[in-house]
């Protein structure tokens, strides 16, 4: 129940709706599957459609830029609506340079 | 401290619950006429403080969580969130931001610093084996 794309070594997963840590465990499982699945050299996780999160998706992505690092891949995280902005840069996640 | 309106939630502490809660808090507090940037400020530290107690608190076991709110003549939103678990041994501990004791779960540690950034006072009363009540006040802006 996730969107994603592969194309030319870049998986790019498209967050939706509300993540919290009711939802976290399944949309981490699903993109580790994919991760080792496909050993991307990028996953691009776009929160376009994103329309609340808080901190289960900051443990979201920091888990992501692990375990795409174990198959040798960078993470980026995109499309950050404003309605999530203020926990993205609470978080220091920008620090880890994934934000584009 | 003149209370206009005060609701009381009770529900078991299953995660499916968590959107229920911080929607059900935030729809409570829109007589305030809060901004949508206060509404969401609300709905992520109730998340939290939710989120804590059912992965913290009732760990072991689950129970229930009590969540009172209550809208003052001030245009303050109290908070209370209160569960009956394992409590916390040190909260000054618990509440440093990256601490965490559910670091297998992906629990960032970052729950009680978004809850002080995204609301103007927190305060949590903990003792081990009877439960932590997390007090949560924001003051919504007035009419602009």
């Amino acid at each position: 129940m996730l969107n994603s794309e592969y194309k030319d070594d870049a998986l790019k997963v498209y967050l939706s709706g509300e993540i919290d840590h009711n939802r976290a465990a399944n949309i981490r499982t699903s993109i580790d599957a994919r991760i080792n699945a496909l050993r991307p050299k990028t996953l691009e996780l776009d929160f376009s459609k994103v329309t609340f999160m808080d901190s289960s998706g900051i443990g979201l992505i920091m888990g992501r830029y692990r375990s795409v690092g174990l198959v040798g891949g960078a993470l980026k995280v995109t499309n950050v609506p404003p309605r999530i902005e203020k926990i993205i840069e609470l978080s220091g996640i920008s620090s880890l340079g994934v934000l584009g | 401290m003149n209370i206009q309106n005060e609701m009381h939630l009770k529900f078991l502490s299953k995660s499916s619950n968590e959107s229920f809660a911080r929607s059900a808090v935030a729809a409570f507090t829109l007589e305030l006429d809060p901004t949508i940037a206060e509404l969401a400020d609300i709905k992520t530290a109730v998340s939290e403080a939710v989120t804590n107690a059912i992965v913290h608190g009732y760990r072991r076991e689950s129970g229930m969580i009590y969540i009172d709110v209550r809208l003052t003549t001030e245009r303050d939103v109290i908070i209370k969130i209160r569960d009956k678990g394992v409590g916390i041994e040190d909260v000054t501990q618990a509440m440093q931001p990256l601490y965490t004791t559910a670091k297998e779960e992906e629990r960032a540690g970052l729950g009680f610093a978004v809850m002080q950034s995204f609301m103007d006072s927190v305060k949590v009363q903990s003792k081990p084996d009877k439960g932590t009540t997390v007090t949560l006040v924001k003051r919504i802006v007035a009419l602009r």
